[in-house]
């Protein structure tokens, strides 16, 4: 097959670096004008063990990992051990080379470092066997050797790369750019000259692939980083400076990209006891007047539930991250899936009103961020985002224009010291803190801040009258309930006039639909794009607003087509199950196509499930569960 | 007008400020302990000469809890066991504040346990209150975990097979720097030493005994009481850890043998607060983070001009 793409995946131990390899090929190829995709995987564990990072890199803006993969670089695990040889199958130290036959696709090129391996264990694992039948290009090179030659073995890696801009025939002048702008001295010198022997080596190969390179050119300056990197960045510019967490992946990630920079910005960043502090302490910071997040992961946001409903009950505004991994328990704990769903719009006791966004790229991981900070901070009410394990790791080049937007500090419906004096208090002298019809109309009462004259006021998680005193009153009960879920139709309104969440793909007048959440939306996009291509009449909605739910965006679209396939990473189909019950029909026009085995979708599974959704056919898979609609 | 002008506002303070005015009505039983640690902290409010706009008072849950509603200040009555986190945060986001915080024993020693610990170790600029009555009051008397070994309840209708924890040990262990125990039928003691751990700077650690006579008849009304400053027998420096580690012991034994012994315990002046170390090392900027929202003149840096540069 001639490829218009590339897909490099790098393979090597934990702890062999990498990571920050592919993410140097990844910029060193956005420099030269290409879209870079990153998807990365991992095994749970700290050193050692087997682990890739592909790289996808095209002339056009890219929106998932795609299939397979058609440049392998194997560099041979060299944490690799055998501390009980039966329990585990093979060489540990060959891993990252047969363990990646399965998504080669045929006619691609493996480049593996020969200087760690024996020969006749290579024989073994059938690698000839496997390039003959696929049509691979295998490359053995020496590339410990060369490394070595000029400094340490660790810079294999360098030479991995020289080797692959030779063979794929792409110029080593970004990577020369980037060497140069991370090292100086002595490292300097040593990787450029591992760089310019792997290259000249591997040109002096003859290998005659189809693998083509596309040449790309941005019309605007680039910058490529994380999900996680655009949440920490979209909550500072809307203010936050307090966050409080403690570990868990792949939250870890926002909490350590915040607590490395909040101090530069002002802010503060407080590593706590536990998950039920983390969330304490937002709520305690947000009470005294600062904008505050928090965050976990399932079990720790487990752990969060209680001071979510004090927040909910408080009308405390806080900023909540959910990073979802496999799931139930500590699962899977580097793996991605969408499961967390139900336990962030259901956690805690009674009647509840939050928002909850579900960012589908690193795009809306920014945006939407900041809407929640924003929505937070104006209602008074707690704001999720919840993203995956996938959306965490995956880095994406996108304009830096779209980070150039004004900071809003505003703390929302905080009253100043002026307006509290005009402001409504009783007569014991409490400002009225939680009046039953606020005076704009509104469902939300302004706030003040301790240490404001005459602000004074009792926050609490039981039922509490305007003052805020605690009362069981009757009428008190229902008018409090009241414009506290009230808000969620204000928010929604809010949210039509303001921003839209929600994403259409495809052509406005398709037969059949793709409803996706989260993180899948781009791989169900590609998907969508080639069905159409496949002849069929496809079109795709992504929805973002998780609560409060865009019932009439999402009815509309329902109503014209005729079926609708809802993709996700779960087993019980959690977003189908959010739209039936917010739109009360649909349940015979929805079905669904299930992952959940700790990988995201490939476009190509979606086309395949989709097509055999359609025929009626199983699904050829065994990796999905197809759902069918209700009465089928 | 400043954001916060509540705070420092300098003037003779009358401690029925801090009274609600004609709601909410007392809830506590005739007899309860809490009332004494009600009125001892009012009657330290004029002493420390802080007006009820800037003090912010943060509870548990139970009977204690409840504090805050017959308190006129800035009040926040969290979840159980959780008063204490809450309380930090507020603390940091604006160190200008005075920070109370106070729970029962069942939530500070039991499910706040953790906090409990962490925020002694951290040693926050604050001052904590536990009423102990060593009981669960509010859910209506189950062991708590200052009951004593032995002690039957309808949760352990066997009697209690667990020592009851030892809190003043626990803290001076924990990294708490001033650490003493008074008792609600001693007024002017609880409302000095409710006073001095206000004015300490640091994790000022009370225990505060308090009689429930309605789910813990058996229990003393810590009548008679020492108090240790007070008394001949107890000749020990405050400020010296193994000197204070050894009357805490002694306090601590004694208690459950019938003689209440009250007093400073621990008071350590040198060691910084964290918040002084946390801006010490730049963690923490120098004015109160709160005021900055409300400080139309702050600058609002934003990522697109400081970190981007090393995505490009
Ligand atoms: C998470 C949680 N568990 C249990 C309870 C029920 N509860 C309320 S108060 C209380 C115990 C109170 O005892 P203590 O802290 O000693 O305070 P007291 O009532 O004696 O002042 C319990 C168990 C609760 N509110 N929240
Ligand atoms: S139950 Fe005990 S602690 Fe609670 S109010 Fe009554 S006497 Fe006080």
């Amino acid at each position: 097959m001639t490829d218009n793409e590339l897909i490099w995946r790098i393979a090597g131990g934990s702890g062999d670096g990498i990571d920050s390899t592919s993410q140097n090929f990844a910029k060193a190829l956005m420099w030269s004008g290409l879209n870079v995709f990153t998807h990365r995987h991992y095994p749970s564990r700290i050193r050692g063990g087997h682990t890739y990072v592909e790289v996808r890199a095209k002339d056009e803006p890219v929106q998932s990992r795609g299939d397979g993969y058609n440049f392998l670089l194997a560099l041979g695990d060299s944490f690799a051990r055998n501390p009980q040889e039966e329990a585990y199958y093979g060489k540990e130290e060959l891993k990252p080379l047969y363990e990646n036959f399965d998504d080669l696709r045929e006619g691609g090129v493996l480049l593996y470092d020969e200087g760690l391996l024996d020969d006749e264990d290579v024989d073994e694992i059938g690698l000839e066997e496997a390039a003959e039948e696929n049509d691979w290009h295998v490359v053995p090179m020496d590339l410990r050797g060369i490394a070595k030659e000029h400094g340490r073995e660790i810079m294999r890696n360098t030479a991995g790369i020289g080797a692959t801009a030779a063979i794929l025939d792409i110029s080593t002048d970004e990577f020369e750019k980037l060497i140069k702008q991370n090292m100086s001295g002595d490292m300097q010198e040593a990787n450029l000259n591992v760089l310019h022997d792997a290259y000249e080596a591997a040109s002096e190969l003859d290998i005659d692939h189809d693998i083509e390179v596309p040449e790309g050119s941005h019309d605007e300056e680039q910058v490529i980083l994380s999900g996680s990197n655009a949440i920490s960045y979209g909550a500072i510019d809307e203010g936050c400076r307090f966050i409080s967490g403690y570990p868990m992946t792949p939250w870890t990630d926002v909490f350590t990209i915040m607590s490395q920079h909040l101090p530069e910005f002002g802010g503060i960043s407080e590593q706590v006891e536990d998950e039920i502090a983390a969330a304490a302490l937002a709520l305690g910071a947000s009470h005294a007047g600062v904008k505050a997040m928090s965050g976990s992961s399932g079990g720790g946001f487990a752990l969060m539930s209680e001071p979510l409903g004090l927040a909910e009950m408080t009308e405390t505004p806080i900023v909540l991250v959910e990073a979802m991994r496999a799931g139930p328990s500590t699962g899977m704990p580097t793996k991605p899936e969408q499961a967390d769903l139900e336990h962030v719009l259901y956690t805690s006791q009674g009647d509840s009103a939050r928002v909850v966004f579900a960012p589908a790229n690193i795009r809306e991981c920014y945006t939407q961020t900041r809407s929640a900070f924003r929505i937070a901070y104006e209602y008074q009410i707690p704001a999720i985002v919840i993203y995956d394990q996938k959306i965490q790791g995956e880095l994406r080049n996108l304009p830096a224009s779209h980070f150039d937007e004004e900071p809003n500090a505003d703390p929302g419906s905080v009253l100043t010291e002026a307006e509290i004096q005009d402001a409504a208090h009783h007569s014991s002298g409490k400002f009225q803190r939680f009046l039953h019809e606020p005076e704009d109309g509104s469902n939300v009462s302004p706030r003040s801040v301790p240490g404001q004259k005459d602000g004074r006021f009792l926050a609490t998680g039981n039922e509490h009258n305007p003052s805020g005193h605690i009362s069981e009153d009757p009428e008190n009960r229902i008018a409090q309930m009241n414009r506290r879920l009230n808000k969620l139709d204000d928010i929604r309104a809010d949210l039509d006039e303001n921003t839209s969440h929600q994403t259409y793909h495809g052509p406005e007048d398709a037969d059949h639909g793709i409803l996706v959440w989260g993180s899948q939306q781009g791989t169900v996009f590609e998907a969508v794009d080639r069905l159409n291509e496949n002849g069929h009449s496809v079109k795709a909605l992504g929805v973002s607003d998780m609560a409060p739910y865009p019932k009439e965006e999402v009815s509309e679209w329902l109503e014209s087509v005729d079926e609708a396939l809802v993709v996700e990473m779960n087993a019980t189909a959690q977003f189908r199950g959010l739209t039936q019950k917010e739109l009360g029909k649909y349940g015979d026009k929805m079905s669904s196509l299930l992952k959940y085995n700790g990988n995201p979708f490939e476009p190509a599974e979606i086309v395949d499930g989709f097509e055999s959704s359609i025929d009626g056919e199983e699904l050829a898979a065994s990796n999905m569960k197809y759902v069918p609609a209700a009465g089928d | 007008m400043s954001a916060f002008s509540a705070i420092g506002e300098e003037r003779e303070i009358d401690r029925d400020e801090f009274t609600p005015g004609i709601e909410p009505q007392a809830t506590w039983c005739p007899g309860c302990g809490d009332f004494g640690v009600l009125k001892a902290l009012k009657q330290a409010m004029p002493e420390v000469g802080k007006n009820p706009d800037e003090v912010a008072l943060f509870t548990g849950i139970g009977c204690s809890g409840k504090l805050n509603s017959y308190f006129n200040s800035y009040g926040f009555h969290t979840i159980h066991g959780r008063s204490l986190p809450v309380a930090r945060a507020a603390k940091l986001a604006n160190p200008n504040l005075e920070v109370i915080a106070a729970g029962g024993d069942g939530d500070g020693y039991g499910i706040g346990g953790n906090h409990t610990i962490h925020t002694a170790r951290e040693n926050h600029d604050m001052t904590y209150i536990v009423f102990n009555n060593e009981i669960f009051g509010l859910t209506k008397g189950q062991t708590s975990p200052t009951s004593p070994k032995g002690h039957k309840s309808k949760t352990q209708p066997h009697g209690s097979a667990k020592s009851p924890i030892r809190p003043l040990s626990q803290q001076l262990n924990a990294g708490a720097t001033y650490i003493a125990r008074t008792a609600a039928v001693n007024p002017n003691q609880a409302k000095e030493i409710i006073a001095e751990a206000i004015e300490h700077d640091g994790f000022a650690h009370i225990d505060f005994l308090t009689q429930c006579p309605t789910w813990n008849k058996d229990a003393k009304h810590y009548v008679p009481y020492t108090d240790v400053q007070q008394s001949d027998e107890f000749d020990f420096d405050v400020s010296d850890r193994a000197e204070a580690a050894e009357m805490m012991r002694k306090t601590e034994e004694r208690l459950y043998e019938g003689e209440v012994l009250t007093g400073r315990m621990y008071v350590e002046d040198e060691r910084p607060s964290y918040g002084q170390e946390k801006r010490a090392i730049g963690e923490m900027p120098e004015e109160p983070l709160a005021e900055r929202y409300f400080d139309e003149d702050a600058e609002w840096e934003r990522t697109y001009d400081n970190l981007l540069e090393h995505h490009k």
